[in-house]
């Protein structure tokens, strides 16, 4: 997950402030779904496990930006991922709540190509703890108190701003595809769809949608390789699912996005040697 | 990026070594397992004090549970949704000084079983004969848990047996016989895992708390529709209702719960009651299943949710335990309460909730230091209770665990947890949730015997002493079954055998027990405290009318005492306030204590 970049506004600095175009939408946002999950049901097993996440996330940013950068970062992406990792994983020890977060953050400087970083940091994070450690963490699935109230704010919330951000339709059609699918899986299974569309209702799903796989850093540029994308995530997923993979939608964004962007990088270079073999004629 | 190839090497080394520590973590973590590796007996005993053998077909049990078969709108589910009802209580019904066990079992028309101890060695069922056998009879509902105290003060045990079904009370008729006890009090129907006796105001008779699991509304076996779920995994708030019932003195008790100020609806699975804050006065400890735990303090004229405040309310778990033990020899306890850890699903880990450093009274304080001790994780934990079980003067941590063990190949979890995540509508209704169709969920679990190091760290050394089977376990009780001096453990497994741990225990350790009969007090002495100050060190434990997971220990107390061949001496408050001392008692004895007028 990382803050969605914006471009200068000729307006008012307060104005530019409190408008939806603004970086820090999406942090604050998040935030106010921590604390609305927390002041209503409790959901962060311990503050110190959260702060330690968002400690990490955001020490490791300022030093290896400062390092290797010589800058100064903006915080809000390291903010976000470190929340991120401070809801979306769960463990009693403290020791994965940072390692998950350094992890995420050094990703994106050392996983780079072409001076661009191709992995949600978040995404990755989590993917390989979830993959290395399953015996000391797991992952978000089940809080919220299940209820819909919070889930219709949630999703009224989170639709507007991603639509302000113009990034709605990544998370409208991975929603659609998914559903899509889960009723697939229904019939391929036999099983009931309500269990097929059960995950979505969560909170986990929430995170995943609008602020994971709608990473401005990490998702192609076109719209059509976005919709693309979104619905190989969703097809993977469905895969995964059907061989009973419980953090299928992490692990399927953690192979197709960076696919995708490699992908997405190898035609634009295509497309520059073949604009440069014809100014060259 | 501004920096050369040396510090970009430099930090993906960094980095390389940072993604795979999980993997360093878990190698030393294995390597400590290989401590845990199975070692001949005399080894055991040489090494860890003492070794289990079990022993129930030798001592003539044969019992096996049979599991509830509820109504057919849950056939795709029933291996779940009817994983309880095996438990095991300890009592000496007939006062000949031997502890005899009884089980239940929770097929419709199946047997409870009462095994009377012979003084040999062997155990035989004598439940048909006191006719507290055939407990079981469509449309009663059938047994979960059975606790044992003396409501009449009459000098007999008495069996108060809960069921998902009717609540009922026997008498116990001088040790000749039950009679079931008409116009109580009690629910017509609840469906609880969870009773115990306490004698909250003090007054000399035994009350009753009974939480309910399932709403009472609910005929299990006659469902109308099958939203019976919970409407969360982890905030449910739709279980079966909590009673807490006075002992009115003539045979008949009086629900006072709202009264007294306990109006949760959680999904309870075990209760017990401990005076924590010093003031005399039991206080309540319930874990919940699909939510936080609650702690009630007593102050006398009613009860008051602390969870929240202490600490133990916060995170919201599976709770399925709930044991009190001085862990520390501090004259304080600490409180276990299992929860469910899956790898790679869920890792709630299990709780041991010790008083934080200069908390106490009403701003009593816990911190969960399960992971520093070592307690933390023990799959999908049920039973669990504090004993001394190599007699060296700490207590250890016997558990058990294992939910479905059906198909080894195939398990549930993907499904399970699908589901759990999802929204109330679809969690809540039972016809919702995919079919188990023979799969296992947290099946064939190992259990955890740790043993205390007296330094804070607990190591579990089952396998090493001989817990090596992987039976769906459930109820766990500790008795000097043989009055040897020594704890024994006996388990109740779901849908699988009742075993009984023989302990053999290095002779050079110590032990002292304490048998207590009240008369202001009630007679059971439920409520009693013991003290134990001997070479330096104090441990405290208390009288209990039930603890763990559906289970009652031995009523007396034990305590292992190392090496030391004297006891500076045992102080002994009763229920009533009356304080006892008595100096220097001796070693190696079972004390029988009589409270003075």
């Amino acid at each position: 997950m990382s803050a969605s970049a914006a471009g200068p506004l000729e307006v008012p600095q307060w104005k530019r402030f409190v408008s939806l175009e603004n970086r820090y939408i999406a942090p604050i946002f998040i935030t106010v779904i921590l604390l609305a999950g927390h002041l209503s049901f409790g959901i962060l097993e311990s503050y110190q496990k959260t702060l330690l996440a968002i400690a990490a996330s955001i020490g490791t940013e300022l030093i290896l930006s400062r390092f290797f950068f010589g800058k100064w970062p903006n915080l809000a992406s390291a903010y976000i991922t470190g929340i991120s990792v401070g809801i979306l994983i769960r463990s009693p020890a403290f020791w994965p709540y940072a390692v998950c977060s350094i992890v995420s953050i050094t990703s994106k400087y050392v996983l780079r190509v072409k001076g661009r970083h191709i992995w949600n940091p978040s995404n990755f994070g989590i993917s390989v703890m979830l993959f290395l450690a399953p015996e000391t963490l797991a992952s978000l699935s089940i809080q919220w108190g299940n209820y819909l109230l919070p889930m219709v704010v949630i999703w009224v919330l989170g639709s507007v701003i991603i639509y302000r951000l113009k990034r709605f339709h990544i998370s409208g059609l991975y929603v659609a595809s998914f559903l899509v699918f889960a009723f697939l899986r229904s019939w391929l299974t036999g099983g009931p769809w309500q269990a097929e569309i059960a995950p979505i209702t969560g909170p986990m799903y929430q995170l995943f949608i609008f602020f994971m796989i709608t990473d401005p850093r990490t998702t192609v540029r076109s719209k059509t390789g976005q919709c693309v994308t979104v619905i190989c995530v969703a097809l993977l997923e469905m895969v995964l699912r059907l061989h009973q993979v419980v953090y299928a939608p992490f692990y399927a964004l953690f192979i197709v996005g960076p696919s995708a962007m490699l992908i997405e990088m190898w035609l634009d270079s295509r497309r520059a040697s073949a604009a440069g073999a014809t100014v060259a004629a | 990026m501004k920096r050369g190839p040396l510090a970009r090497i430099i930090l993906a080394i960094f980095f390389v070594a940072l993604v795979v520590s999980p993997l360093f973590i878990k190698r030393m973590a294995a390597r400590r397992e290989v401590a845990k590796s199975r070692l001949d007996l005399q080894t055991a005993l040489e090494r860890h004090g003492f070794y289990l053998q079990e022993v129930s077909h030798a001592a003539g049990v044969n019992f096996v549970h049979q599991g509830p078969t509820l109504d057919h709108k849950l056939d795709h589910i029933m291996p779940e949704v009817a994983s309880m009802g095996a438990s095991v209580s300890i009592v000496d019904f007939d006062r000949d000084g031997w502890p005899d066990i009884y089980v239940t079992n929770s097929a419709e028309g199946s047997h409870n079983a009462l095994y009377r101890n012979q003084h040999d060695g062997t155990f035989k069922d004598v439940a048909p004969q006191m006719g507290i056998a055939d407990v079981n009879k469509p449309g009663t509902g059938v047994s979960m848990a059975a606790v044992w105290g003396d409501y009449d003060n009459d000098g007999y045990e008495d069996l108060l047996l809960v069921k998902w079904g009717r609540p009922e009370l026997y008498h116990n008729d001088g040790g000749h016989g039950f009679t079931r006890v008409a116009d109580t009090g009690l629910p017509a129907w609840v469906n609880a895992n969870s009773a115990i006796w306490l004698d909250y105001d003090g007054d000399g008779l035994l009350d009753i708390f009974i939480g309910g699991y399932y709403s009472e509304d609910l005929d299990l076996w006659h469902l109308n529709n099958t939203h019976i779920m919970p409407e969360s995994f982890e905030y449910a708030k739709n279980g079966g209702r909590k009673y807490l019932f006075h002992n009115l003195g003539n045979g008949k008790f009086e629900d006072i719960t709202e009264k007294m100020g306990i109006s949760s609806r959680r999904w309870t699975l075990a209760t017990s009651a401990a005076d924590l804050r010093g003031t005399g006065r039991p206080d309540l400890f319930v874990a919940n299943d699909y939510g936080v735990s609650e702690l009630y303090f007593n102050d006398g004229r009613r009860f008051r949710e602390v969870g929240e405040k202490t600490g133990v309310g916060f995170a919201p778990k599976s709770g399925m335990n709930v044991a009190f033990g001085d862990i520390g020899n501090q004259g304080k306890y600490a409180i276990y309460v299992s929860n469910i850890s899956e790898e790679g699903v869920l890792i709630q880990g299990n709780n041991l909730w010790v008083p934080k450093e200069g908390s106490a009274g009403d701003e009593l304080k816990y911190e969960n230091l399960a992971r520093d001790m070592g307690v933390e994780l023990g799959g999908w934990s049920f039973g669990a209770q504090f004993a001394d079980l190599n007699n060296d003067g700490t207590l250890d941590l016997y558990l058990t665990n294992g939910n479905v063990s059906l198909d080894h190949t195939r398990n549930y979890w993907y499904d399970f947890s699908k589901v759990a995540g999802g929204n109330t509508a679809i969690i809540g209704d039972a016809k919702n949730w995919p079919a188990m169709e023979g799969r296992s969920l947290s099946g064939y679990q190992q259990k955890r015997v740790w043993i205390n190091d007296g330094a804070g760290k607990f190591v579990d050394v089952a396998q090493a002493v001989g817990v090596t089977d992987t039976y769906d376990g459930r109820s766990v009780t500790m008795a000097d079954l043989w009055n040897r001096g020594v704890l024994d453990v006996v388990v109740a497994n779901q849908r699988g055998p009742l075993l009984i741990y023989k302990n053999t225990v290095a002779p050079e350790n110590k032990w002292i027990e304490f048998e207590l009969i009240g008369t202001n007090s009630n007679r059971s002495a439920i409520g009693a405290q013991v003290t134990v100050f001997w070479n330096g060190q104090r441990q405290v434990q208390e009288v209990s009318g039930g603890s763990g997971f559906c289970a009652q220990n031995q009523r007396a107390l034990h305590f292992g005492l190392g090496k030391t061949s004297q006891v500076d001496k045992a102080v002994i408050r009763w229920p009533s306030g009356k304080m006892q001392t008595i100096e220097k008692p001796n070693v190696d004895e079972i004390h029988k204590v009589t409270e003075p007028a």
